[in-house]
Parts: C-alpha cells; sequence; structure tokens
C-alpha cells in the first residue's frame, strides 16, 4: 500500500488578499492563531531572526473617596498590540492601538523597515509559524471569569466611604481624608516565532488611606495600601477598619514628631514595605537590563559574596495572591522561583529574553512591561529576604542609639549604585528600646556597601504591595522582608 | 488611525444612539519614534502610533461620568460613551464640573513651529556619532548607559456638544545622554544633559555633548561633604524641580481638597522673599510645547503666580475658578476630577549683578546641579524635603565635586530664605529659572 501525500502549497504574500482572517474581537483565543502564525511567518521570511506580538486588552477601573464623597469614578479601556523584531542582538519594538490584521501587518512592516529590512515580495513562500497549542493560563485557572466577579461601583463606594468615616472617627486635627480602589483587568496574548503561543488574564486590585493631619505648623502624612492579584471579591474582604486604626495611629504620633539628626545610625528596618531597600539596593541591579548598561557593580560577581552571611533572597512570581504574582510572564514564559542570593552569595540574575540573548544568562519569567507600549524587560515580581533567626526585640536590644525605620517611603538607585529612600515613619532606638518619634528622614549610601552590612534577621517575614517604575514602564511588584538591622547606614536629615 | 473629525462623528453618532445629550471629549494621536544606542551599535528602536480619548457624558440628572479609551473606532467610542454614562450614575453631586466658559473663546495666535520627522537611520546614526563624541571627551567616560534620541509628533483635540471644536499639531525632538566613568581605585561617576527642540535638525546636539561631557569630568574628583548648614545655589533645573514638586502651593484644586501648602486666605499675602517672583506662561516663546488650550478647551495664557514674593494668583480648571469667583486659567486636565498642572515656569531674573554673590568667589557654598529621587524624598502635603542631589562644594572659588549627600529643608521656609536670583536665566524643559540662592540648608554627607 501506498500513501499518497499532497503537501499543502505554501502560501504566498498575494494569498494573502484571498484570506479572511476574523479572530474574536472581544477574547484573546485560539482563533487569533491563523493571523499571528501567518504575521510572524512574514517577518521571517522577511530575514528577521526572531519576532513576537504582544496582545493587550484591559479594563480600569478606579474610585475615590474625600472625606465623605465619591469624587471620582475612572473607568478606562485599552487596546493594544507590540511588535518586537530582533535582527542579531538589536531590536525595534512598535506598537499600535490597531488590532486588525492590516494594522497588526502595518506595525509589522513599520518594524521590519527600522530594522532594514521589508516584508516579502508577492510571490515570495511565506513558512507559517507553527505555534504551540494555545496555553491558556486564564482557562486553566478559571480567570475567565474574574472581571465580573469584581465589585460594583455601587459597592465600591459604599466600602470606600466607610473606610473614610473610619479615619474620621479614629484621628485627631484631621485635615484631609482619602480611601481609594483600583481594579486593573487585564487580559494579554503572547505568540513569538520560536512557537510561543501563550494566553493569560491578570487582575490587580488595591486599596489605599491617606490621611493630611494638621496643627498650626504641626503636619502629617500618613497612607497604607493593600494589594491581592486573585480574588475578585478582595474588596469586600479589606478590614478597612483596622487600616485606618493603623493610619490614625501612624498619624497621631507624627504629627508632632521632631525632625530626625542627620548623622549615621545603626538602623532598624521595619518588615514588610522596608524591603524596598532591598528591592531598590539589590533588586534592580540583579535585572541583566543593568548589566546590559554596565550599571550594576554586581554585573560579575555570580558565585561571589556581594553580601552579609546572613542574608538570602528570592524573587518568585508564584505567591498565592501576592502583588507581583504573574502565572506568566510578558514574554509568555511560566513564573518560577528564583534565589538571588544564598547566605551572602550571588546565585541568579533576574532575566528576560533580550537579556539572556545579551547576557547569556538564563531566562527566569522576568519578562514584565506595564502594557503594549512596552517592549518586556528584566523586572522584579515578589522579591524578598528571607527569614533569619532574630526575633524583633533581640534587633532593638543590640542597638545603644539608632534608629527604627517603621514605614518606609518610596526610593530609587542611581546608575553608580546609590540609594535613596524616604522613611515616612521613625522612631529614635535609646538603649534597646524605641522611644520618640521623628520625621524628614532619608537613608542614603551605597548597594555594594550596604549589602554587607545587613547583620541580623528576624523571623517575622511579610510582604507588602508596591509599584516599580522602570524601562519598561510601571510595574505591580511586591517588596518584602523580616526585620532587620543596618549597622551603620547614613540618614539624611536637618 | 481616525481622523480627528471621524472621531467627533463617532461621538456624535454613538451619543445619538444612547440618548446622550450634553457630552465632551478630549484627545490626542501621538506618533512618535525613539533610538538607544550602545557602544556603536543600535541598541533598541521603539515607534508607536496610538490615540487615546477621554469622554465626558452628563446624564438627565446633570450628573458627570467618564471614561477614557484607547480604542477609537465606532464599537470603541460607542464602549466608551455607555461606560461613562454608567458611571455618572456614582457622580459627584456637590461642584459638578461643566464645559468651561471660555471653551469656544479664541485662543492665542502661535506660530509653533512644526518640522518633518525623520528618518529611523538618521536618528540612529546621529546618536552613536554623538555617544562616540561622548565617549571620546575624556579617557574615563567608559560608556553611555542611558542615551536616547526621540521624535514625536503630537494631534490633540477637544470637543463638546455645545459645538466647540479645537485641535492643534505640535512636533517635539528630544535627546538625552548620560555618562559614566571607570577609574581605577575611584567609584564610577555619572552626570548627563538633555535638550529640546521642534525637531531633529534644530537639536542642540554639541551643546548635549559637550554639558554632559563636562559634568560628567568635573565630578571625577570628589569628596565628602560634612554635614551641616549652608549657602546653597540650585541650578535652574534643581529650583524648578523643586517648585514643581511643591506646586499644590498654588494650585486650586488642592487647595479646594485642603491638600495644599495654602489657603484661599493665603492670597495676596507674603509667602517667600520679595527677590522672587514665579509666572506660569504655556505660550511663552521658549516652551517648545506650547499649547493653546487645556483639557476642557479653555485657552492657555500666563498667569503669576508669586510677584515679589506675594501669592497673586492660583492655577485653575474651570471648576475651581467657579468656585473662587475667578477666571479659568488654562490649566485642567479632565478627567471623573479634573485635575490642575502648570505648564511651563518662567521665574524673573535677579536686577543687577553682585559679586558677593559669585560662585567664582565663593566660600564653603554648594551648588546643587540636579536633584534627585523627588518622588520619594518630597512630602508635598507637609512642605518638607530630604533629597539627594549632583552638586558641587565651592571653596574659594574653586570646586569639588560632593561624593554623595542629601539637602534637606521646609519648602516654605527655602523659600524665603532665598537671598539672591542670577541675572541670567537658563532654559529647561519645565521653564525658564536663573540660579537661585538660598541660605542655611541642611547637607548631610554620607559616612
Amino acid at each position: 500500500m501506498t500513501l499518497a501525500t499532497s503537501p499543502s502549497p505554501l502560501l504566498k504574500t498575494t494569498d494573502l488578499l484571498s484570506r479572511s482572517y476574523a479572530p474574536q474581537r472581544d477574547r484573546f483565543d485560539a482563533s487569533w492563531r491563523p493571523s499571528l502564525s501567518t504575521l510572524l511567518g512574514l517577518g521571517r521570511s522577511a530575514g528577521a531572526d526572531f519576532i513576537e506580538f504582544f496582545l493587550e486588552r484591559s479594563n480600569y477601573l478606579a474610585c475615590q473617596a474625600e472625606e465623605d464623597a465619591i469624587t471620582s469614578i475612572s473607568p478606562r479601556i485599552v487596546t493594544g498590540a507590540g511588535v518586537r523584531v530582533f535582527l542579531g542582538k538589536a531590536d525595534c519594538y512598535v506598537s499600535t492601538n490597531d488590532l486588525s490584521f492590516e494594522g497588526l501587518k502595518t506595525a509589522l512592516d513599520k518594524a521590519l523597515s527600522i530594522m532594514g529590512l521589508a516584508l516579502p515580495g508577492p510571490a515570495t513562500p511565506i513558512a507559517e509559524i507553527n505555534l504551540e497549542l494555545l496555553r491558556d493560563y486564564a482557562a486553566a485557572r478559571g480567570k475567565d471569569t474574574w472581571l465580573e466577579g469584581c465589585s460594583s461601583m455601587a459597592d465600591m463606594g459604599e466600602v470606600l466611604l466607610a473606610a473614610n468615616s473610619g479615619l474620621a472617627q479614629r484621628a485627631n486635627h484631621v485635615q484631609s481624608r482619602r480611601a481609594v480602589y483600583f481594579r486593573d483587568w487585564q487580559e494579554v496574548l503572547v505568540a513569538a516565532s520560536d512557537g510561543t503561543f501563550a494566553r493569560d488574564i491578570r487582575l490587580t486590585q488595591s486599596v489605599a488611606c491617606n490621611l493630611l493631619c494638621a496643627d498650626g505648623e504641626h503636619r502629617a502624612s500618613i497612607g497604607e495600601r493593600q494589594g491581592d492579584t486573585s480574588n475578585p471579591q478582595f474588596l469586600t474582604t479589606w478590614d478597612y477598619q483596622t487600616t485606618a486604626e493603623a493610619v490614625a495611629e501612624s498619624a497621631g504620633k507624627m504629627l508632632y514628631a521632631d525632625y530626625v539628626e542627620s548623622g549615621s545610625y545603626p538602623v532598624i528596618m521595619a518588615n514588610e514595605f522596608g524591603g524596598v531597600i532591598f528591592h531598590e539596593a539589590c533588586g534592580h541591579l540583579l535585572e541583566t537590563t543593568q548589566i546590559e548598561r554596565g550599571t550594576t557593580p554586581f554585573m560579575d560577581k555570580k558565585g561571589e559574596k556581594i553580601a552579609h552571611s546572613s542574608l538570602t533572597a528570592w524573587d518568585e512570581g508564584l505567591s498565592t495572591d501576592a502583588f507581583g504574582t504573574i502565572d506568566m510572564d510578558d514574554e509568555g514564559m511560566p513564573s518560577q522561583r528564583t534565589l538571588l542570593i544564598e547566605n551572602g552569595v550571588l546565585r541568579n540574575f533576574l532575566c528576560d529574553r533580550a537579556g539572556s540573548m545579551r547576557t547569556g544568562h538564563p531566562r527566569t519569567g522576568s519578562g514584565r512591561r506595564q502594557g503594549y507600549t512596552y517592549a518586556a524587560a528584566s523586572r522584579m515580581r515578589n522579591t524578598y529576604i528571607a527569614p533569619g533567626d532574630y526575633s524583633f526585640d533581640q534587633l532593638l536590644a543590640s542597638v545603644d542609639k539608632g534608629i527604627y525605620c517603621k514605614k518606609m517611603g518610596g526610593g530609587s538607585v542611581g546608575p553608580t549604585g546609590q540609594f535613596n529612600f524616604a522613611v515616612d515613619e521613625a522612631y529614635l532606638i535609646e538603649n534597646g528600646q524605641v522611644t520618640k518619634p521623628l520625621k524628614g528622614a532619608t537613608l542614603i549610601g551605597e548597594a555594594t556597601e550596604i549589602m554587607d552590612r545587613i547583620s541580623m534577621c528576624s523571623n517575622d517575614l511579610g510582604l507588602a504591595p508596591g509599584f516599580c517604575g522602570s524601562v519598561s514602564g510601571s510595574i505591580y511588584v511586591t517588596v518584602g522582608q523580616p526585620h532587620l538591622k543596618v549597622d551603620g547606614i547614613t540618614v539624611g536629615g536637618r | 488611525m481616525p481622523t480627528i473629525q471621524e472621531i467627533a462623528s463617532y461621538a456624535e453618532t454613538g451619543a445619538k444612539k444612547l440618548g446622550i445629550a450634553k457630552y465632551d471629549v478630549y484627545g490626542a494621536t501621538v506618533d512618535e519614534t525613539s533610538v538607544q544606542v550602545d557602544r556603536g551599535d543600535p541598541k533598541q528602536v521603539k515607534a508607536s502610533n496610538r490615540s487615546s480619548v477621554i469622554v465626558r457624558v452628563w446624564n438627565d440628572q446633570g450628573k458627570l461620568g467618564v471614561t477614557s479609551t484607547s480604542d477609537v473606532d465606532p464599537v470603541g467610542m460607542d464602549l466608551a460613551m455607555a461606560m461613562a454614562r454608567d458611571a455618572s450614575h456614582f457622580g459627584v453631586e456637590d461642584h459638578i464640573p461643566n464645559f468651561s466658559p471660555e471653551a469656544m473663546a479664541p485662543t492665542a495666535q502661535v506660530q509653533a513651529e512644526m518640522l518633518p520627522t525623520a528618518p529611523v537611520g538618521d536618528l540612529i546614526h546621529t546618536l552613536i556619532e554623538v555617544e562616540q563624541q561622548l565617549l571620546q571627551a575624556h579617557p574615563a567616560i567608559a560608556s553611555v548607559p542611558y542615551n536616547g534620541l526621540a521624535q514625536r509628533r503630537t494631534d490633540r483635540f477637544y470637543l463638546n456638544s455645545a459645538g466647540a471644536l479645537r485641535q492643534e499639531a505640535r512636533t517635539y525632538a528630544s535627546v538625552y545622554l548620560y555618562s559614566k566613568t571607570e577609574q581605577a581605585g575611584r567609584k564610577p561617576r555619572s552626570a548627563g544633559a538633555m535638550r529640546v527642540h521642534h525637531g531633529l535638525d534644530r537639536l542642540d546636539l554639541q551643546g548635549c555633548v559637550q554639558e554632559a561631557a563636562e559634568k560628567t569630568i568635573s565630578h571625577l574628583n570628589y569628596e565628602k561633604v560634612s554635614s551641616g548648614k549652608y549657602r546653597v545655589v540650585f541650578s535652574a533645573e534643581a529650583f524648578l524641580s523643586l517648585l514643581g514638586a511643591f506646586s499644590n502651593l498654588y494650585n486650586a484644586q488642592s487647595i479646594l481638597d485642603r491638600r495644599s501648602l495654602s489657603t484661599v486666605e493665603d492670597l495676596g499675602q507674603l509667602v517667600a522673599s520679595p527677590l522672587l517672583s514665579v509666572y506660569d506662561d504655556a505660550l511663552h516663546a521658549d516652551n517648545i510645547g506650547v499649547e493653546t488650550f487645556d483639557g476642557e478647551g479653555t485657552p492657555t495664557r500666563r498667569v503669576g503666580l508669586i510677584e515679589q514674593g506675594v501669592l497673586t494668583h492660583f492655577l485653575h480648571s474651570a471648576g475651581t475658578a467657579k468656585r473662587m469667583g475667578a477666571s479659568p486659567t488654562g490649566h485642567a486636565s479632565i478627567g471623573a476630577k479634573v485635575s490642575v498642572s502648570p505648564s511651563f515656569y518662567h521665574v524673573l531674573p535677579g536686577t543687577e549683578r553682585r559679586s558677593d554673590f559669585s560662585l567664582k568667589a565663593a566660600d564653603q557654598v554648594v551648588f546643587i546641579d540636579d536633584l534627585q529621587a523627588l518622588h520619594a524624598g518630597v512630602n508635598a502635603l507637609q512642605g518638607s524635603f530630604s533629597l539627594p542631589f549632583d552638586g558641587w562644594l565651592y571653596h574659594q572659588g574653586e570646586r569639588v565635586s560632593i561624593e554623595s549627600a542629601t539637602v534637606a529643608g521646609d519648602f516654605r521656609e527655602l523659600l524665603k530664605g532665598i537671598i539672591y536670583l542670577e541675572p541670567e536665566l537658563e532654559f529647561t524643559p519645565a521653564g525658564l529659572c536663573p540660579r537661585v540662592w538660598v541660605e542655611g540648608l541642611s547637607i548631610t554627607g554620607e559616612g
């Protein structure tokens, strides 16, 4: 018996005119395969080494209460796509709002022309890319109903007004009260010329309270944020009374606080958002984006000791509910748990596709971006220092005179590794006891030097949500750590 | 991409379909290209062509709802209108925003230069060339890790159901170069420069290279600075960044929200040294991003904020102006809650040159060239700041780079502590400003 084989003829550019691509407008699913497969084939036929399409739909809604009124409800709908073309190690990225086949083809054409390439001629065969079966994290985890499951506008208003009322009941000298909530629903589809074809839905939600108290010339502004990435009903589970209590207490203490006296002090950093120090002073320097630029002092230190032996640190995207949790990154790679530093020794960098290509480090599922207008880059997810063996009291007892940084503000790291952090709520430590409140402190230092001064970690790891702005836009991350002691750090003040 | 006329037509059709009688739309289309290079090779090129609009809808009860969208075809506009209508049921009941009374008033006639966009190849070639020049400027300059050359064309518009329709187009180009040094036994140092203009051909590329090189080289020899109180000179860029961070001082919306360092009663009060006069002037001839109308369609104009130390005007939207019995000033951005922000500062220069305020003869004076991390180190509601900076310590006229330090203080005290404004204005993307001398600010050196 013989088998008759009749291979289907290769697609040619001229054939595209007679083809009808009609993927779902309101959903990224397998119906997008034919058009994306063809477009990727066009890009490869043009001579590109690698092509990736990133499609995004997002539905964002923010609600704000000020004093006793809802003052803002802001929906935002975003649709867009980006195409990234690599030729050798160089790449270009073109984004568009137009998700039609012609719109995506125009974007591809522009990207190719930027790289000195051109779409193939009419008779050129197009080797369509054989995309994998759609890896649908949204369907696998039951996320398709998340958006409908979120709180209604009426519920949002009710909860936020109740939270604001809680602030009024608990605080003195209130000048302004604000409670805000947002939910950011995002559906993404990634298709690439290596066969990657993956879809996910993310639902990021956050609530925050901010209180401004004033008494004559004394002022204190304190905020508190919480976040979630997997529970559509997160808002209704928010314990706003506890949040209001904590914010009011902090504002009351800081209202009459003295300004910190500048100098070098031993510092106890609080757990949870205290982890922003590691995020800024070390985490960013472990992104391959920084290796590519030559702006990290750790670029050739893999396997070497870069921190105190008491320090172990992780970056991962797997924790349930954490603010930086993702099932796949924005390049379609499943998320993972990455050991950054083990007992002071640098083990891994955070790496995206371009970073892997340019630095040789393995990808870690860390290619992230704010949205379709940005190419993915190596970014952090949930980043934290592992707990140690000490108790918080043991840390305090080890300090004669120092600063307890209970609530950190934001911070940043410069191109030479210098970092800085604002401290929103600080206290003086005298003879192992927390004494008077202090305000106006900024912590400054060199990443390479400070890492070796983290000498004690307590056993109370806590995580906190945050926003991280960098080369690929603003993304949701978690920072975290146990309470920890830094033997000496410069505190800027007055 | 649809044209502005098409978007207007989609909005009108959608409104009719949904029975919406009153609406307005603000939007923009941006066509942008940017390049980065790395040691002579193109690193990343980005291009985008995108549109976005924000739709406001008033329902039968007069309440307002808003939605923004990047989906500007008829289906997307219909959806945005419907969502805005849904949101309107939860809209504010007091001080509901309305159309600006000046949405159809004539705007200023501005002859903004419109330059054609350059081919991407020209951008790459140009940036590689200037990167090379900067690398050759000094043996210690090892890399230019942060660099970029970008060009953008923006078409923005405002329209409303009462017949207002404004639109304008602008072109804009920018270059930034941030170089880094490496020397054995020394810490890496870095500095940079930026230039903006209407197009690639008009960018002062040589000026940017020279400034970046000069600043970077000047930081090679660095020393720690002792902590203490210093006389401080702010560059134009540093002073304007601080002024911008504390703009709630003259922001009418912040004042009405009780989230400002000022109150309504402060108008007419002395809030700064009498040497200081600050204007906001979106129409200034040096403003590369000149805009003739704001997000509510109100014509922009020059507004005196602080004149000889006295707080004279606030920045207004149509709504804040109505509540305060003033005129809108053309500083609004529309949203569910209209926000107000400055456009382009003009700080008047000093009127005389004084030899006792010369850096050439300065002793123990700190010059702050660039303030960093304003997002973290400014507490705009408390009025306090504590910020790292790039700068030099002047000692008997000689300058030495400061290794690492912060400057801290209270912004209101800083304004009153101004002792001198130099007579020359410096141009920055945020505005025009002279160097500003301030007495007695806290400097903390590292270590």
